[in-house]
Parts: structure tokens; sequence; C-alpha cells
């Protein structure tokens, strides 16, 4: 069984459709990276999940329990961090972490010293005069320091300095390592790159993409730089090549191209036979895939796609 | 923008002055965009109150005679602490009694809005960093505080220019005694908004900065009320307080001008002190810096009742002292009402017939119980809000995804709501009984001031249960119970001038508590009002388990 589960989950308020038919998986002890811009669901997702949001749709199973009617008990298991941190302004961050833990249920003492002290935190300072950074890191160390099963992050780098960004990166793992599940949602590619063992893309409240980013690199194109002796001109005629750009000059042929991946074993062997001078291929990043879902959004605001694996976009236009 | 910086040569002093103003036009018109709706609704309400009070004295108080019978009841402690110091009453005009009865009541009512547009375009931006983007712009240090008070000027004379209107078309008043008496209300409004920007000054928290001044004002309005029961026609300790400034100009009856000088004075100087003190503080600071705090929560701080009570409990605190010393304070005349009213009784026919035989000072504690009544409500009112501000601020959000019941939450807030509308009410009663009988009244005996004040709990538990309800059903729509304590305060201090229908009397929940002692007790409706309000908190639960968090 999953640690979190959600079927053809609908979700509306008025008017507006935040949730059109998602379907989301996080298996027991993986890092579930929830990837989409802001606007398409997550946080509405998020709150389904923590039996805030009641589904008009669908099916939701969160650590065996429905999210809905056994909260509090499901509630023990786990710990949310919130994608805009709000705390009581008359509270310092240190009572604000001790009251997050109590409420679930008590908080290891030495491992909330040990995160202070590696997100260089001040405790002692009341909530209101502390940086949208130093509110995140309230509630990143009430998050950590609790030992549940699962931890729910919305957006939780956000405000966060690239050092404490590198720390927070370093404690999933160690959460990973301890067995815990975590749903990350975020919509900074990189981070979801670097600890996530399995990313879905939302889009317009449906899931358009899931995987394990090995599946999801296999769907997509690498970009391919080479310097070939001889003449190049045959690799523009191979299935699966797209966006050939060749240069000639003193030191052979230069050619870039876009693959498919599952083309690419042809594109090899065909440039073994021109005597190759150099060689680059590039997977495709996490952010090409991205974009790739939501480029028709960005030629719609005036902005040209990126090169690489971005072309044929099979994201209708809505 | 400004001419200073236009000119190529220009001295430091004059640019620095100029400067620090930049903006203030631009300001001004973005804050009078954001407060359109607002400033209408309190334009609609003050014009609204004067028309309606001027239909209703031409209609009930039609001739002399009758008015005059009116003016008989206005020597009672009670009267003046609620009206005036009682010009005219000899020769009841409307003009007088309009001076008389109405100036308290709208300087009141311009004074909490002034405060409250202050508070909310200077330190209430500040502490939420948006003026930080305002100020990052070309504007000046100064140039929000003084757009802020250009719009409460500007809304204030809107007010009085359309209340004037009402005055001399329908009630036939002249225009230099409306000029007078409505110049006054706005002048003395204009010293509690010059407070309110010496309070902002002062702490780095809106709440606390519009407490401060609300509670200047509400010590001023005591101040008149206990300097005007001193002496008829005020006496020295009345002139403390601005509200006399206006109401001792005699409008209507013998006017003199010069009180008004006091109020353009006194607000000359509270600016001054604004701008000096702002000049000698940090952005988004108060004049004290912000203390540190425990690293660790008390052992005590782990359930959501331990945190709403943190959140509450200053407010209370200050809540409790004000009403302390103000129920206290009036206490002390307890023992002089009696023998004042009965000598009234028997100059006067009309008053023995409506206050009878028994003794007067009953209902004078019964009206100071309605008062405590309505400041309880005042703030369970403003608590319950608190649990919908937690909700908008994501803090509710926050507390639910632990291990936290819909339910538990939610009792939380109205367990400290409630606890202390409760202890206000309870308080105050007690406080009267303690000024009592420090002057040496023992009659009513401390058991009845209890009594007299606890028989508000049902009334109280009711407004607060129904706010409740609407919260957890139409979390948008949370703000509208505060017209409970509009309701309860009209038909409290007005149903009798104004003759409001008995249906709406019966709308207030409040209308349906004994007045004790003035009164028997009365089971039944106490009874009533108690089940009421438990059947108000339990749809508000089962509303609050059922619906979206957030609502925003």
């Amino acid at each position: 069984m999953s640690a979190i589960e959600i079927h053809d989950l609908h979700k509306s308020f008025g008017t507006t459709t935040a949730l059109d038919g998602l379907d989301l998986v996080v298996e027991h002890g993986q890092i579930a990276g929830f990837l989409g811009p802001n606007g398409s669901g997550k946080s509405t997702t998020i709150r389904v999940l923590l039996g805030l949001l009641r589904a008009d749709a669908g099916t939701v199973r969160l650590l065996g329990g429905d999210p809905w009617s056994d909260a509090v008990a499901l509630h023990r298991r786990l710990t949310y961090v919130p994608g805009d941190v709000s705390l009581w302004p008359n509270l310092t961050g240190g009572e604000a972490i001790d009251l997050m833990a109590r409420l679930r249920g008590g908080l290891d003492a030495a491992r909330k010293a040990d995160l202070l002290e590696r997100f260089e935190l001040d405790p002692s300072k009341k909530a209101r005069t502390y940086s949208k950074g130093n509110r995140q890191k309230v509630a990143l160390v009430a998050a950590l320091a609790s030992d549940v099963e699962l931890l729910v992050l919305d957006e939780p780098t956000s405000g966060l300095d690239p050092l404490m960004e590198a720390v927070f990166t370093e404690q999933l793992r160690e959460a990973k390592a301890a067995g815990r599940s975590v749903l990350l949602s975020s919509h900074i590619m990189s981070e979801v790159e670097k600890v996530c063992d399995t990313v879905t893309i939302i889009r317009a409240g449906r899931a358009v993409e899931s995987g394990t980013l090995a599946d999801l690199r296999h769907l997509t194109r690498s970009s391919v730089t080479a310097v070939v002796a001889g003449n190049a001109s045959p690799i523009a005629a191979l299935p699966g090549v797209h966006d050939v750009v060749t240069t000639v000059d003193t030191s052979g042929t230069r050619i870039a191209f876009d693959v498919d991946n599952d083309d690419i074993a042809a594109v090899l062997t065909a440039l073994g036979t021109m005597g190759v001078l150099t060689f680059t291929a590039n997977p495709p990043s996490l952010e090409e895939l991205f974009l790739r879902h939501y480029g028709d959004e960005l030629a719609a605001a005036g902005v040209p796609e990126p090169s690489a694996g971005g072309r044929t976009s099979d994201g209708t236009p809505r | 923008m400004t001419a200073a910086a236009a000119t190529p040569v220009h001295t430091p002093v004059s640019t620095s002055l100029a400067d620090s103003f930049a903006g203030t036009w631009l300001l001004l018109r973005f804050m009078a965009r954001c407060d359109r709706v607002r400033l209408g609704v309190w334009t609609a309400s003050v014009v609204g109150l004067w028309l309606y009070c001027a239909t209703a004295f031409t209609t009930v108080y039609a001739d002399a005679a009758e008015r005059q019978q009116r003016a008989e009841l206005m020597g009672t402690p009670a009267s003046i602490l609620m009206t005036g110091p009682g010009y005219g009453t000899d020769n009841y005009t409307v003009g007088a009694m309009f001076a008389n009865e109405m100036v308290l009541w709208i300087v009141i009512v311009l004074a909490v809005m002034s405060i409250g547009e202050v508070v909310r375009h200077t330190r209430a931006e500040e502490e939420s960093s948006r003026s930080e983007l305002v100020r990052a712009a070309v504007v000046g240090r100064h140039a929000p505080a003084l757009a802020a008070m250009l719009l409460v000027v500007a809304a204030n004379l809107v007010i009085a220019l359309l209340s004037a209107l009402v005055l001399v078309t329908i009630s036939g008043l002249s225009i230099g005694g409306t000029t007078v008496m409505l110049g006054g209300t706005v002048l003395t409004a204009l010293v509690f908004a010059a407070v309110a920007s010496v309070t902002c000054q002062l702490t780095p928290h809106s709440r606390g900065a519009s407490g401060l001044a609300m509670g200047v004002l509400g010590a001023m309005v005591l101040v008149r009320g206990a300097g005007d029961i001193q002496r008829q026609h005020g006496s020295a300790l009345s002139w403390v307080s601005p509200i006399a400034w206006t109401q001792q100009t005699r409008v209507f009856v013998d006017t003199r001008t010069w009180p008004l000088a006091l109020s353009v004075v006194a607000v000359v100087v509270l600016l001054a002190v604004a701008v000096v003190l702002a000049g000698h503080r940090d952005f988004g600071a108060g004049m004290f810096a912000e203390r540190r705090g425990r690293p660790h929560a008390h052992r005590l701080l782990r359930s959501p009742l331990a945190l709403a009570w943190r959140q509450q409990r200053t407010a209370l605190a200050w809540w409790t002292v004000g009403t302390v010393v103000m129920w206290l304070a009036t206490g002390t005349y307890l023992k002089d009402i009696g023998p004042m009213l009965q000598d009234m009784s028997k100059d006067s026919e009309f008053v023995s017939q409506v206050f009878g035989e028994q003794d007067l000072s009953y209902a004078f504690v019964s009206l100071m119980m309605l008062f405590a009544g309505l400041v309880a409500l005042g703030y369970g009112l403003a608590a319950v809000a608190r649990a919908r501000t937690e909700e908008t601020a994501g803090r509710a959000e926050y507390v639910l995804a632990t291990p936290v019941s819909r339910g538990r939450w939610l009792a939380a807030q109205l367990l400290v709501a409630g606890a202390g509308a409760a202890v206000l009410v309870v308080t105050a009663g007690l406080a009267l009984a303690a000024g009592a009988y420090s002057v040496g009244a023992h009659d009513p005996h401390v058991g009845t001031y209890a009594a007299a004040a606890g028989v508000y709990l049902p009334a109280v538990g009711v407004v607060l249960g129904v706010a409740a309800a609407v919260y957890a059903w139409a979390p948008r729509w949370t703000a509208v119970s505060w017209a409970f304590l509009v309701l309860g305060f009209v038909v409290g201090m007005f149903a009798e001038l104004l003759r409001v229908p008995g249906v709406v009397q019966r709308l207030s929940p409040l209308w349906w508590v004994p007045r004790l002692p003035a009164e028997a007790m009365a089971w039944p409706p106490t009874v009533g009002l108690a089940v009421v309000a438990l059947a108000a908190f339990a749809v508000a639960f089962v509303g609050f388990t059922r619906r979206d968090i957030p609502v925003t």
C-alpha cells in the first residue's frame, strides 16, 4: 500500500475548477516531487490530503485512511509545512516550534537543537520580526524535528537562501534514509531533480506527466552536439532527429540537434561512421520536461520556447 | 514632483521638509480609493442617524411641552452620563435638545472612525510592511501620516456637511448654530485622530495603537460625564475632556465659540508631538525596541486553548483594567444619586412618574450593567472575529494539520472569547459595587450587583453563539455580527428617545435581560436566552466540522 493514493480527484470553488481528475501516488519511503506553477492546484491537493478541504469526487487514501474522516488520527503520523508560513506574531520562533511539536505529541529536544543550529535560526526572536525565510525555517524545524511517517511540504524552500536550501536537501535525504515518505510540492526544478524518486507534473488540476525521473526522461529528448570530420547531412534524415543546425569550419562539421531518447541508438551508430572529433549529449533536464508541458503558456506570454525537447509540445492549448 | 525638487538651486532645509511630505497627494487619493466603501458606510450611518433623529424629534417631541418633559429627565446622573452638561433645559428647544443629547454620541462615532482610519493607514500599513513598498517609492517620511490625517479631515467634513443639510432642512435649525455644533464635533473627533497619530508612534502594533487611542477616548467620555455630574453645566473636571470643548459652546442656547480653540490647539500640539516622536524611531519600530522572548515554550503552552489564551490575554487584561477603572469610578457616585433624584422627584411630577417610588440609584445600577453588557459584547465579538483572522492568515490551517480536531480548535477560540466577555461583565458589576461601598453606599448589596451583572451572561452568550454560527457557516460574513452591538446599543440607549419599534427592540438579545435591580428577576426570558445560546453554539460546531478551511 502507498503512503498517498489519489485517483480522479475533483474539487471546485464556486465556478473555479481547482482539481480536474488528478491522480497522484506516493510510495512508502520515497520522495515524490509535485511540480507545477502557481495556481495549478498543488496547494488545493495538499489541503484535501490534510482533510481541510472536502473532495467533490474521486478517491483519496492517506497512510491507509480517509483524510477527511480520519483527520485527527492521521495527523499524528504526518507533519506539514505550509507554502506561506504565517506564525503567531507574539510568539517566539522557539515557542512556535515547541507548540507545534507538542500538538503533534512530542518533540525530540536534541534534534530541535541540532536543526536550529543547522538552519542558523535564532529561536528567541518574536515571530513578527522574522523575515519570510526565517518563518519558513521555523516551520521546517518543527516538521523535521518530529518523528512521523510522512512529510507534506508545500514549496518549503521559498524564501530560503541557497545555503539553507542545501541544508534542507540534506535533511530530506536523512528523512528518506530513516524510512519516511515525502510529498514535496515545488516549482523549483533543480530541487526536485536533486532529491525526488518520482515526479508528478500538474497542470490545470490534472497530472500531465508522472513517473520516475528516468521514466520521464525516456519520454523526451536529449540534445546532442558533435564535431565530425565527414559529411553530417545523413543525420538530419534519421527518424526522431529534430532541429538540426550544421556549421562547417576548418576543424570539421559542427552539428547540433535534438533526438528522441528512443531513437538515440541509431544516431550513435550513424555518427560512428562519420569520424567523430568531439561529442556531448545532455539528458533533458526536468526544467525542459516541465516547459514542454507549459510551452504553450509561455508562447502565449511571448516567451520563446526552449530549444531542447520542447518543440513538439503535446500540451493542447486550453 | 515637488516644487523644491524641480528647482535647480535650493537650500537643504527646505528640501528635506518638502521631501518629507513628497507624494502626499498621491497617497491621499490612493487611501480614499481603498476606503470608498468603508467611509461610505460610516457617512451613511452618521447622516442616517441624524436623519432618524431629525424625523423622530420633530414627530415625537413636536411641541414645547413634550420637550420640557424630556428636559426634566436630563438632571439624573444616568442621563448626564449619557448626554451632556444640560444647557437649555429650562427652555428645551429642538436645537438645545440636539446639542445636549446627540453631540456626545456623534463625537464618539466620529472619533472611533477617525482613530480607525489613522491607525489603518499608518501603523497597520507599516506593520504589514506594505508601506515599505510605498516608502521605497518617491514618498516622504511624513507623507503617509499627513495623507491619513487629511483623509480623516475630509471624511469628517463631508459627513458634517451632509449632516448640516439634514438638520437645516428637516429640523429647521439655524445655519450658524448648526455650523458651531457640527464644527465642534468634527474638531473633537480630530483631537482623537491626533491622539491616534501619537499612539501610532509609541507601539509597533496597530492593535495596540488603536487600543491606546480608544482607551483615551473611553477615559475622556467618563471624565466628561463625571465632571458634569459633579456640578450642573460642568465642573473643572469636565474641561479636561475634549468632549466638553464642543459641548461647552452652549450652542443653540447662549453660543460661545472660544472653547473650540482648545480643540485646535490640542490637534496642533498632538501632531507636533507625533512628528517629533516619528523622527526618533526607525521604520517599523516603536519607541522601544522589540524584546526578545523565550527560546522554549512554557510547559503549559501545549494545546489550542493555551494558544488562544496566549493570543488574547493581553487584550483581555487591558479591557479588564479599563472596565475596573470606569465602573469603580462610577460607583463612587452612587451615594449622592439617591438623594439627588429624590429632590428632582419632588420638583417634577414627571420625574417621579418615570422613576416611581423605588430607590432611584437602582435605576442607575441597571443602566451601568447595560453598559457592561455592551462592553462585553464588544470584546466578545472582537474575540470571535480573531478566529476568522487565524483562518485568513493561514494559522488555523497550520494547527488543524496537527492532531487537533476542528471542534477542539473552535471550542478553544470560543471559550476564550466567551470567558473573557463573562469576566468583563462580572468585573464591571463588582467594580461598581466596590466603588459604591468605598463611599459608604451599602444598598444595593454586593450580591445584587453580581446578580445584575450575571443575568447578562445568557444574552451575551446568544450574540457570541450567533456570531460563531455565522463564522462557521458563512465565514466571509463574520463581520455582520457587529450589527448586534449596534442594535444592542441603539435599543439600549435610544429606544425611548427615538421610539424604536417594539419588534426591532426584541431583536436585540440584551432587550430580554431583566434590568436588575430596578426590575425584578424574570426567569423565563433568562432561561430562554440560555437555551438559544446553547443552540447557536451547537449550530456553529456542526457547521465548522463540515466546511472547507480556509475560506478566503
